[in-house]
């Protein structure tokens, strides 16, 4: 990595950086609509098409993070970091059927999260609270880890200290503060056609650079036959169970995170969720030409200490600077949207399924709002502080392990799109069966995503994520037969 | 609004839904199974435009699942 100054990298990064905080504070202005109100604030009035959409999930779901992260795996251990692909293909047919019920669900009764939907069915607040944590805590890391992604790129321009990254910061803090989710959606647009642009460029330059896609693969090859171990351009056999089941699992819980429940909910409606499941995958396309970057970084010959700084160090070998400085904004700013969406995701969990049902009923429309943009902030300083004060593997850790909290969600917001059947208590058993298996064997794993079961003498290496929502659906499943069987309870279809 | 109109409202949403596109909505299921049986896909021949088999297949069901996903929405309008 280059350690040095990069005075035109800086210039440039920094007048895209101002251009996007310019944006960011005129955005309360557009669509205009009354800021002291949470739907308006924290969804945008439920008015954005399938445009403004598209870019908003593109920004909000490929984050700066996924675009360090997925490289660096890639280059680390070669096919097996590839299964950010089929995961993210796989996801749209579950948006296409899925997601336009949830959106019909919560828009009939002014349902602004998850939580907020599982309340309406079935009754309750302490189950809906479990939800709204479980959301939470999975975003938290998460929100961590876009800093991180900043913080390796300001760190290829040669800037060092932790000074940029809270200046950066702030300004994000204060016009999601101002303009709520209409900051992310209009800097959405900047910031995606900015990482089109970039990837388009590397993925046309950086192989004639180096001889060609074919050349970029046998290299690629040759590293990993030196390197040994479960690494190479192909899967191991003994990979390929992890490698779908890690897909299916991620593809799953996308969509139960807070940030992409609020950019859905946010849409004017089920025709643009349904044609963003069509038009969304374009950008699953570039992901997968950001992945092969981590073995354009081995056909250069990069050597880096952190993997993470995979993607920097390639473009500070192959880009002039003043494109390195416009592809550092690129990535600085793909960091913006979605921590700014996941804290204003989490900010409206925390007012609508916490505060309000727990603490304070008998708050006002405007305190909601008041207090959900005070919480944005809470959050995102809260994420600020881990990046600073803690070790950046703990991020990871905790992200690991906040997917597999939030999957054991999805029985309790889709199963109940379906069918009215299931008994809250049996969710909820469910839910904290599934919370707990997970927990317990990510720690076992030392804090890795996949367990290796053991059934008839044979080994079946799976996402944990997955093994905890077996046990979840199996014990919820089983309580709700149960129920029904003795009639303990009365059936939430049953009128309060 | 009681809970009880609105259970009736869903299932009759869904056995409309049903009847007008059960069989397009099977061919949702096709990106699952051609990437979830990894063994199919995990070589390198054949090879398109120096891209190791594993990774033009996967790509390609990019663009697959697009199409697929349209002609659904399609035949559901």
């Amino acid at each position: 990595m280059p350690t040095t100054f990069n005075l035109t990298a800086s210039i440039v990064f920094l007048g895209f950086f101002a251009l996007v905080t310019i944006v960011g504070f005129m955005a309360a202005r557009w669509k205009s609509g009354d800021l002291t109100q949470l739907h308006e604030w924290g969804l945008g009035g439920r008015q954005f098409g399938t445009l403004i959409t598209w870019f908003l999930i593109g920004g909000d779901f490929y984050t700066a993070y996924t675009v360090i992260a997925v490289p660096a795996l890639v280059y680390a251990v070669g096919a097996y970091g590839f299964f950010a692909l089929p995961y993210t293909i796989i996801v749209y047919p579950f948006v296409f059927m899925v997601m336009p019920k949830l959106w019909e669900a919560c828009h009939k009764d002014n349902h602004i999260t998850a939580a907020d939907f599982v309340q309406g069915v079935y009754g309750g607040k302490w189950f809906a609270a479990a939800i709204a944590l479980t959301g939470i805590t999975a975003t938290m890391p998460y929100i961590a880890l876009q800093l991180v992604g900043m913080q390796v790129v300001i760190r290829s321009l040669g800037i060092s200290g932790e000074i940029p990254l809270v200046i950066a910061f702030l300004v994000l803090a204060f016009y999601t503060y101002t303009s709520g989710i209409r900051a992310p959606a209009m800097i959405a647009f900047v910031k995606d056609i900015m990482i089109y642009i970039v990837v388009i460029a590397a993925v046309c330059l950086i192989p004639s650079k180096l001889g060609g896609y074919a050349s970029v693969f046998s290299a690629a090859d040759h590293y990993f036959a030196i390197k040994g171990g479960m690494t190479g351009v192909t899967l191991k056999p003994a990979q390929f169970l992890a490698y779908g089941s890690l897909a299916l699992g991620s593809a799953m819980a996308a969509f139960m995170y807070p940030h992409t429940m609020t950019a859905i909910l946010s849409s004017s409606g089920v025709a643009a969720i349904r044609k963003n499941a069509i038009l969304l995958p374009a950008y699953t396309l570039l992901l997968g030409l950001i992945a092969l970057m981590g073995y354009m970084a081995i056909a250069a010959g990069i050597k880096v200490t952190n993997s993470s700084e995979i993607v920097p160090a390639l473009f500070a070998r192959i880009f002039p600077s003043w494109f390195l400085g416009f592809a550092a904004a690129a990535i600085a700013i793909a960091a913006l949207v979605p921590a700014a969406i996941m804290s204003i995701g989490a900010a409206n969990l925390f007012t609508r399924n916490l505060w309000k049902p727990l603490v304070n009923s008998a708050i006002t429309p405007a305190q909601e709002a008041g207090t959900a943009k005070l919480v944005s902030l809470l959050v995102k300083f809260g994420a600020l502080a881990f990046v600073v004060f803690l070790p950046t593997k703990f991020a990871i850790d905790l992200q690991l392990l906040g997917g597999v909290w939030v999957l054991q969600t999805f029985p309790a917001i889709v199963f109940s799109l379906y069918t009215r059947s299931l008994k809250l208590p049996a969710l909820f058993a469910g839910w904290l069966a599934g919370i707990v298996c997970g927990t317990s064997l990510a720690f076992i794993q030392d804090l890795k995503p996949i367990f290796a079961l053991n059934i008839a003498g044979n080994t079946y290496p799976i996402y944990i994520g997955l093994i905890a929502l077996a046990v979840n659906l199996a014990l919820m499943f089983a309580i709700s037969a149960m129920m029904s069987a003795a009639q303990l309870t009365k059936s939430p279809a049953v009128p309060a | 609004m009681s809970q009880n109109s609105c259970s009736n409202d869903v299932n009759d949403d869904e056995q409309r839904s049903r009847r007008r596109t059960a069989f397009p909505n099977i061919l949702l299921l096709l990106p699952y199974i051609a990437l979830l049986w990894v063994p199919f896909y995990n070589d390198v021949k054949p090879s398109l435009f120096g891209f190791p088999f594993f990774y033009w297949y996967q790509l390609l069901w990019v663009p697959l699942t697009s199409v697929i996903i349209f002609i659904v929405y399609k035949a559901g309008k």
